[in-house]
C-alpha cells in the first residue's frame, strides 16, 4: 500500500509537468488545428534558455521569468516565420511543417548547448525530501507540482477571462463566426504559439531540474501525445487530467511490470494505453464528438 | 418597399474576380451598394452570391479586383477590420457558439470590442462596470426587443430550433452595431410565419431610426426578395446578367432563362 500510495503522488507530481506541456499543445490544436510534433522541442529550448540564465547567475524565479518572456517572443516569431504561411495548406502538410520545425529546434539545441546532460548547478531545490509518513517525496518533485499548478491556473484564468482568451475561445469553436465578429484569426494563432512555448519552457525547466536536461528531455514532445488522446484533443481539462494520468500510468507501470520485463516498460505503457483509448473512445475523455450529419 | 434609398455609394465592389482550381466563380462582378438600401443578390446556385459575400466580407481574398466601403479601398483588409469597420453578416449554414447561451452569443459580439482593462474588468468598478451596464442595455433594448428572443435570452444555442438559431445569428451581427449587413439567406429553411418574422426584422433594421443598415441579401425565396429589395443583382456562372429594381430585373428575359428556363417559374413563391 505505501508503494502504492508513493507510486501515485509522485506520478501526479511528474503528471502536472506532463500537464503543463498537454495544455500548451492542446491550444494550439484548438485554436489553429495544427497538429505540432515540434512540441518536445519548445521544451527543450524553454529548459535550455533558462539554464543559460541560471547559470549566469540569475536567481532561478528569475530566471524562469526570463525564460517567459523569450518563449513568448520566440512563439511569436515561429509562428510568424513558419506557420502563418502555411494557413489554408492541407493538414499533412502543416504536420510536416512542424516535424522540419522539430529538427530544426533540436539542430539548434545541439549546436548551443552541446548534447552532455547538464544540470542545474547549485541545484535549485533542496535534496532533503520531504516525509509524510512512509511516504517520501523530493523537494524537486513537490516543488515542481506546485509550479506546474500555479501555471495551470494562470493559463486557464487566461483562456477563460480575459479578452484575447476570449478570442481564442471563439475562434476554437466557431471560426468563421469569430472572424466575421472582429478576431484576428493570425494574432490568435500567434498567441496560442506564445502560451505554448511558454508553458513547454515551465514543463521543460522543471523536468531538467528532476533528472537533469539533455535532448532526451525532448521525447516528453511524444508523451504528450498520450495524454491529450485520452483528454480529448481539443479538452483543455482533458489535456490537463490525460497529463497528469500518463504520470501516474508511468510511474505505476514502472513499479509494478518493470520487474517482469527487461526494461522500457515505462516508456512503452503511456502508448499502449493510448491505443487502447483510440480503439474504445476516439474522442477521448472530453473531446469533440463531431458527426456531420448529411 | 422601404423608403428611396439616398444615392450615395455605401458600398462598391469593382471588377472583382476570383477562381478556385479551374472554376472562375466571379469572372468580373461588379456593384454598387447605396446607403440604405436593402440590396439582394439572386441567382441559381453555384452562381458565386456566397463567394460574393465571403470577398466582401474578407474571408476570400479575390485575385483581382477592389471593394470599397464608404469610398475607402478595403480590399487588403483583413476580416477582423472589415468588422470593425461595422460590417457583420450571418451565415448561410448557421455559425454559431452552439455550447452558449443565446445571450452569450450576442455578447460575445460585443465583448470583443469592449475596452476596459482586465484590473478594472476583474474588480468591476469604475470605467469596466459602466461600460458593462451600457452594453447591457444596448442588448436589451436593441437587440433582444427587436428580435423577440426574449424568452430564449438564457437558452443553450445549440438546444434551440433552427428558425430561431438564424434570428440569434443575426442578433449576433447586431451586437457589433453594423453599418452594413450581409445577409446569407436568412430565410432558408424556415418555414412560412418564421419567414415573414425575418421579413420584418430585416425591414425594421433597414428602416429602424436606431439601425439604418444598409442590406445585402442573399436569398432563394423570390417572394421575399422582390418585396424587400430597393435593387437587386442577378448572378449566373459568377457573372452579374441583370441589375436593377425587382420589377426590372423580373421582366429581364435573360435573368428569366438563365434562371429556370421558364417565364412562369420565377414568380412562384411560398406566399
Amino acid at each position: 500500500m505505501d508503494l502504492f500510495l508513493q507510486l501515485l503522488i509522485t506520478g501526479v507530481m511528474v503528471g502536472s509537468i506532463y500537464a503543463l506541456v498537454a495544455l500548451g499543445w492542446t491550444l494550439i490544436y484548438k485554436c489553429s488545428g495544427v497538429l505540432n510534433l515540434a512540441m518536445g522541442e519548445l521544451t527543450l529550448m524553454g529548459a535550455y534558455v533558462c539554464l543559460s540564465f541560471y547559470t549566469w547567475g540569475i536567481p532561478f524565479p528569475l530566471a524562469v521569468v526570463g525564460m517567459l518572456i523569450i518563449g513568448f517572443i520566440l512563439g511569436l516569431l515561429t509562428e510568424r516565420l513558419f506557420l502563418r504561411r502555411m494557413v489554408g495548406e492541407s493538414i499533412l502538410a502543416v504536420i510536416m511543417v512542424t516535424v522540419g520545425l522539430s529538427f530544426f529546434f533540436r539542430g539548434i539545441v545541439a549546436f548551443t548547448w552541446g548534447t552532455d546532460t547538464r544540470v542545474f548547478d547549485p541545484p535549485v531545490f533542496p535534496a532533503e525530501p520531504i516525509r509524510w509518513g512512509r511516504i517520501v517525496v523530493g523537494q524537486v518533485y513537490v516543488w515542481s507540482f506546485v509550479a506546474a499548478l500555479v501555471m495551470l491556473v494562470v493559463f486557464v484564468a487566461f483562456f477563460k477571462y480575459t479578452r484575447w482568451g476570449l478570442s481564442m475561445q471563439a475562434t476554437a469553436d466557431d471560426e468563421m463566426a469569430a472572424l466575421s465578429l472582429g478576431v484576428s484569426a493570425h494574432r490568435v494563432y500567434a498567441l496560442a504559439w506564445a502560451i505554448a512555448f511558454m508553458a513547454a519552457g515551465v514543463g521543460g525547466t522543471l523536468l531538467g531540474n528532476i533528472n537533469g536536461l539533455n535532448i532526451s528531455v525532448g521525447y516528453l514532445g511524444l508523451l504528450v501525445l498520450p495524454a491529450v488522446v485520452l483528454g480529448g484533443l481539443n479538452s483543455v481539462p482533458g489535456a490537463i487530467v490525460g497529463g497528469i494520468a500518463i504520470g501516474v500510468l508511468q510511474n505505476l507501470s514502472a513499479g509494478y511490470l518493470s520487474r517482469f520485463t527487461p526494461g522500457g516498460i515505462k516508456e512503452i505503457a503511456p502508448f499502449a494505453f493510448m491505443v487502447i483509448i483510440l480503439l474504445f473512445r476516439p474522442y477521448g475523455l472530453w473531446g469533440w464528438v463531431k458527426i456531420e450529419r448529411v | 418597399m422601404s423608403q428611396p434609398a439616398l444615392d450615395e455609394i455605401h458600398l462598391k465592389v469593382d471588377d472583382l474576380r476570383i477562381s478556385f482550381g479551374g472554376v472562375q466563380a466571379l469572372a468580373g462582378v461588379s456593384l454598387d451598394v447605396r446607403r440604405g438600401e436593402i440590396f439582394s443578390l439572386i441567382g441559381p446556385n453555384g452562381a458565386g452570391k456566397t463567394v460574393l459575400l465571403n470577398c466582401i466580407n474578407g474571408l476570400y481574398p479575390p485575385k483581382a479586383g477592389r471593394i470599397l466601403f464608404e469610398g475607402r479601398d478595403m480590399t487588403s483588409l483583413r476580416p477582423h477590420q472589415r468588422a470593425a469597420l461595422g460590417i457583420a453578416r450571418t451565415f448561410q449554414k448557421i455559425e454559431l457558439f452552439s455550447g452558449m447561451t443565446v445571450l452569450d452569443n450576442i455578447r460575445l459580439g460585443r465583448h470583443l470590442h469592449m475596452r476596459a482593462g482586465i484590473l478594472s474588468g476583474a474588480c468591476y468598478v469604475g470605467k469596466a462596470a459602466r461600460e458593462e451596464l451600457v452594453h447591457r442595455e444596448f442588448i436589451e433594448r436593441e437587440i433582444i426587443d427587436l428580435l423577440e428572443i426574449a424568452h430564449i435570452r438564457d437558452k443553450i444555442v445549440g438546444m434551440l430550433p433552427y428558425g430561431l438559431q438564424k434570428r440569434v445569428e443575426l442578433a449576433r451581427a447586431l451586437a457589433l452595431q453594423p453599418r452594413i449587413l450581409l445577409l446569407d439567406e436568412p430565410m432558408a429553411g424556415l418555414n412560412l410565419e418564421e419567414v415573414e418574422d425575418m421579413a420584418r426584422f430585416i425591414l425594421d433594421l433597414n428602416e429602424g431610426e436606431r439601425w439604418r443598415a444598409t442590406c445585402v441579401l442573399v436569398e432563394h425565396d423570390m417572394g421575399v426578395v422582390m418585396d424587400i429589395s430597393n435593387r437587386v443583382a442577378v448572378l449566373n456562372f459568377g457573372e452579374k446578367i441583370a441589375e436593377g429594381p425587382p420589377a426590372e430585373v423580373q421582366a429581364n428575359p435573360e435573368v428569366v432563362r438563365a434562371y429556370l428556363g421558364e417565364v412562369e417559374d420565377l414568380y412562384v413563391s411560398r406566399r
